[in-house]
């Protein structure tokens, strides 16, 4: 878990990407900060989930319902 | 962190929205916004004509009417009109309400009925190949302008405002936490009610216009966009180029329904017994 997530008390669990319905424009691998993602074949991968900081810009910024940040939700209480 | 599928049609996805497109993330900022003002679904009524952003209440699990090229506002003026207790909100495209749909537009503003209007502004008609649409920038490169556009573009907030419309704002695809607050502040306001998007279209517009990216369009929407605050503390000379973001003009107007229903009473023989 890195530092910045850690302040916020913010860990990430899992980065899930529908490929089916991913259409390859790396506006997510542009938008993070931490370049947690990486496109594959034309296709969002998650490369470095470890430097994720839960910012949740991907998932705000994919223009076609692909991304969910699922956050550790026991680490927030 | 958002649970989107509760207010869309899962069977209809993914989208026919061209890679990198805004219209996805203004779609997404539309359901937040209705997420957060706690609406029901069933009272809400989403209205569009033609275009790829008329495409927006296909995918969505409210009432939806997919109308013809540019009556996205007729037809919403109907529903409002019939079932008042309705939220209306239209979803329209740079093309659709400002050329096709021009005069419902400037009339639904001027009646100021209770309608809130989303108008995403990519600046081309994208759907049909790249034609100049009325807010293609001048200079700016489309299909029917292969030299170069040399109309001038229409401010779409300023001919709302012009026209009678009680609440008119600019958002972006890149500002999308500010257009959720945008959005959500035109539906509460009891009028007619603009939301202008300027989002990316890469494929019909950005690619004849030196954009490589949808990226790149995001970057020059960040570039471009100042906040109505930000610009009050600018020169001329600073805000050359750039547009302005936010609630541009807020005004209580009587309201069309309402002033309806106030006729109806006045001229009911039964009223005063």
């Amino acid at each position: 878990m890195n530092k910045a997530a850690a302040k916020k008390g913010k860990k990430i669990k899992e980065i899930a990407i529908r490929e089916a319905w991913c259409k390859g424009c790396a506006i997510c691998v542009e938008v993070c900060p931490k370049q947690v993602l990486v496109m594959d074949h034309l296709v969002a991968k998650v490369a470095n989930l470890e430097a994720c900081i839960v910012c949740g810009r991907c998932e705000l910024f994919c223009p076609d319902f692909c991304i969910e940040v699922i956050p550790d939700v026991q680490d927030n209480s | 962190m958002f649970n989107y599928n509760e207010y869309l049609r899962n069977e209809k996805l993914p989208h026919i929205w061209c890679p990198g497109c805004g219209d996805g993330t203004v779609l997404k900022a539309i359901i937040r916004a209705i997420h957060n003002l706690q609406i029901r679904k069933d009272d809400l009524v989403m209205v569009s004509g033609i275009g790829c952003s008329s495409r927006t209440p296909g995918y969505v699990d409210f009432n939806t009417l997919h109308t013809t090229h540019g009556r996205a506002l007729a037809f919403a003026t109907g529903v409002k009109h019939a079932k008042p207790g309705l939220k209306v909100l239209v979803v329209s495209g740079d093309g659709d309400a400002t050329a096709i749909g021009g005069n419902h537009f400037i009339h639904a503003a001027r009646r100021n009925i209770d309608i809130t209007m989303i108008l995403y502004n990519n600046y081309i008609y994208g759907m049909t190949g790249g034609q100049a649409s009325p807010t293609t920038p001048t200079g700016s490169f489309a299909s029917t302008a292969p030299y170069g556009n040399i109309d001038p573009n229409f401010d779409i907030c300023a001919l709302a405002q012009a026209a009678g419309a009680s609440f008119v704002a600019r958002g972006t695809a890149y500002h999308a936490p500010q257009l959720d607050r945008l959005i959500e502040k035109a539906i509460l306001n009891r009028g007619f009610s603009l939301v202008e998007v300027m989002l990316q279209c890469p494929i019909a517009y950005g690619r004849r216009n030196r954009f490589k990216t949808a990226n790149d369009m995001l970057k020059w929407q960040k570039e471009h966009a100042v906040s109505v605050d930000a610009a009050a503390k600018m020169t001329a000379e600073e805000l050359e180029g750039k547009f302005l973001t936010g609630v541009l003009f807020q005004k209580e107007r009587p309201e069309f329904t309402a002033q309806y229903e106030h006729m109806i009473e006045r001229l009911n023989p039964h009223s005063e017994e």
